[in-house]
């Protein structure tokens, strides 16, 4: 596909996303969700779109999407995994999780792997505090996190 | 009767293999030929023993855990089915020591039964609270909430009555009522477990809420990181509507509310009210001056009760059972019961709901049982991440809004995190700041740059560059940000540092001197 065609594309498609969903109150971020969701990120070509469809100049709508950690510039890997770095888990050692599995996958945090099989993401509490240290796997829970629940999340993502 | 068994589908059960146990145990019903029912229940909130499998016998239920999936086969070998002794076997469940020694109001059915249903909810007393306000005068509504003494449990402990009553006397049109959900404090997770263990009581609250207020429309933001939370609540809102719990004419009476759940986008500063409402207009997650206040103009400038989740899900039983029975709990002027989530480095955390005025030492050492490490305890944060660090010193202090206050720390949304003695208070202290540097809306300098500077301050501290001078930087700094911050982000961040450089003076030492004191 061409460039050109591409952002066709996306505008296509995000503009079905927003007739569907501009009927709501306060509907941006049930919309950027949306877009994330069918692109797996939030595609440069998608902001005028928006703009456009909620009445909003593109600076208000980049304003937003760089605002909210949770919205992608570019897709992430095809796992995505969350390890939570806040107090419950750090007392828990989860500071040495994150560097096993750092070392692991030979990547820092916001960073994918070269064959793009994983992403790695700090995360600031996943309400798992009596089971720490914790983690997301693909939005899949895990507690208690230990050496071997970490190599096998490492295989998971690999294979 | 085919036999019942209760496998929880709460993501801390979920997290240690709650779904893996459940597959084992259809598995071995299949091979045996055994008819059994599996209900997917909430959490009670004991960790410690989750996954908790429990089987309805005769005498009542029989819990077992923490159960593996290794554990199944001879879980079925020693009859579980019907109550068998097994070396996973607790007992009753309310009997449970952990259980026994709680109250629990707003948590009473909360991982009990499926979740989804509204006939179980009803048959535990579900949705009296509801009735009751329907047939009563909107400001005895807000009266009854009043007079229980009810506070903002998300941390604030703003009493819940006068919000309600200064949205109820402010004309509108059209008004609110918005739920904060979004839980980020680490060490809580009391919202969590409510939306997906008893999510009804959440909206019969909001219902409540909407009828004394004159609100006909909620929403309920949910922080991102909670998709089972998000899963659930839409379902229960779903049932509501078709109940007639929700819609045009809430349990058949006049007054109408619906409600809508709307996700977060991993802003922590979106806990803050003013941000949060911002966020669900569709803006920036930017903090709002106040005045104007949300009750008077809120959401979308117009008249909004904004509530976190537990304060919301406590008015069903205080309309169900009056404002006294409620206000009976507690000490001070911290009334009823608060769900103290005990976590971080901990033998026995989980949810515990008690009356306000348990001390600290009672909390950690006693229901808490120490650390999991079993080491020494030397720190405990209580509040989140901009919580006060209590060493073993102040665990007399008596958990109350007040007390806490006198002591430089605050309850907030009642999470206590528990350290060992490997912590390094200097970089907790450190943490704190770099948190608020990455979480800042960035509208006022003080939480924006300050946090900033805060980090540099401490890493110089660390480095043992004029220790001395550069503390009394960093606690210089502390009162700026306190003072000078537009919300709890900035302003309670030196809650952590401070608390860590007048609790902990010893971490803070220059490195040499640190190495020779050890």
């Amino acid at each position: 596909m061409t460039m050109q065609a591409a952002s066709t594309e996306i505008a296509s498609r995000t503009a079905s996303i927003i007739d569907e969903m501009k009927g709501l109150e306060g509907p941006l971020l049930p919309i950027l969700h949306s877009i994330q969701e069918e692109f797996g990120h939030v595609p440069k070509d998608a902001l005028p779109v928006i703009a456009d469809g909620l009445n909003l100049s593109r600076a208000e709508v980049h304003g937003v999407v760089s605002f909210y950690h949770d919205f992608r510039a570019k897709p992430a890997g095809r796992h995505v995994l969350k390890l939570c770095q806040a107090e419950a888990c750090q007392s828990m050692g989860s500071e040495a999780v994150a560097a096993k599995v750092k070392q692991l996958l030979g990547i820092g945090f916001h960073e994918t792997t070269r064959d793009g099989s994983v992403t790695l993401e700090p995360v600031y509490c996943l309400g798992l505090c009596a089971c720490s240290p914790s983690a997301m796997l693909d939005g899949e829970v895990i507690g208690r996190l230990d050496d071997e629940k970490i190599e096998e999340i490492v295989a998971e993502v690999r294979s | 009767m085919i036999p019942r068994i209760y496998i929880p589908a709460d993501s801390g059960a979920l997290a240690l293999g709650a779904e893996k146990v459940a597959r084992a145990i259809e598995k071995e019903l299949k091979e045996r030929g055994v008819e059994a029912k599996i209900v997917r229940n909430g959490s009670r909130g004991a960790y410690f023993l989750e996954p908790m499998v429990e089987v309805a016998t005769a005498e009542g239920r029989v819990a077992y855990g923490p159960v593996k999936p290794s554990d199944v086969k001879s879980l079925f070998d020693s009859g579980f089915l019907k109550g068998g002794h097994h070396k996973r076997w607790l007992g009753a469940p309310d009997k449970i020591p952990f259980f026994a020694k709680q109250t629990r109001l707003t948590f009473a059915r909360c991982g009990i039964n499926d979740p989804l249903s509204l006939d179980a909810y009803k048959s535990l007393g579900g949705l009296r609270g509801l009735q009751n306000a329907v047939a009563m005068a909107p400001a005895d509504v807000v009266k009854q909430v009043t007079e229980s003494g009810l506070r903002g449990r998300g941390g604030a402990g703003f009493p819940t009555g006068i919000k309600w009553k200064t949205v109820l006397d402010t004309a509108g049109a059209q008004k609110y009522i918005v739920c904060n959900a979004d839980e980020g404090d680490s060490a809580t997770f009391a919202d969590r477990m409510i939306m997906e263990g008893d999510p009804f009581v959440l909206i019969e609250g909001m219902a409540i809420a909407g009828i004394a207020t004159g609100a006909t429309k909620g929403f309920v933001y949910i922080r991102s990181e909670y998709p089972h939370a998000v899963a659930t609540m839409n379902k229960a809102v779903a049932i509501a509507r078709k109940a007639g719990v929700l819609g045009l004419n809430v349990l058949g009476s006049p007054n109408a509310f619906d409600m809508e759940i709307r996700v977060g986008a991993g802003a922590y500063v979106c806990g803050e009210e003013t941000s949060l409402l911002n966020s669900l207009e569709g803006k920036r997650g930017v903090v709002r001056a106040k005045p104007p206040l949300p009750a008077i103009q809120g959401l979308f400038g117009k008249p909004t009760v904004i509530n976190n989740v537990i304060s919301l899900a406590s008015v069903p039983i205080i309309m169900d059972k009056g404002a006294a029975y409620y206000k009976d709990f507690g000490m001070g002027r911290s009334r009823g019961t608060i769900p103290i989530q005990i976590a971080g480095n901990v033998k026995h955390g989980g949810l515990f709901e008690t009356a306000f005025g348990l001390t600290l030492g009672e909390i950690v050492d006693e229901i808490g049982g120490g650390t999991a490490s079993g080491r020494p305890v030397k720190a405990v944060q209580v509040g989140g991440p901009l919580g006060a660090y209590f060493p073993r010193a102040l665990f007399d202090t008596p958990f109350d809004y007040e007390e806490f206050a006198k002591r430089d720390g605050l309850i907030g949304h009642a999470g206590i995190t528990v350290f060992d003695d490997s912590a390094d208070m200097l970089k907790q202290a450190r943490f704190a700041m770099e948190f608020c540097a990455i979480e800042s809306c960035g509208k006022c300098t003080p939480c924006r740059i300050g946090s900033t500077r805060g980090v540099e301050v401490l890493d110089k501290v660390a480095a043992g560059i004029e220790a001395e001078k550069n503390l009394a930087l960093v606690t210089d700094l502390c009162n700026t940000m306190k003072f000078g911050s537009l919300c709890a982000l900035g302003g309670f961040t030196p809650y952590p540092v401070m608390s860590s450089i007048t609790h902990f003076p010893e971490d803070f030492k220059p490195a040499p001197a640190r190495v020779a004191a050890e």
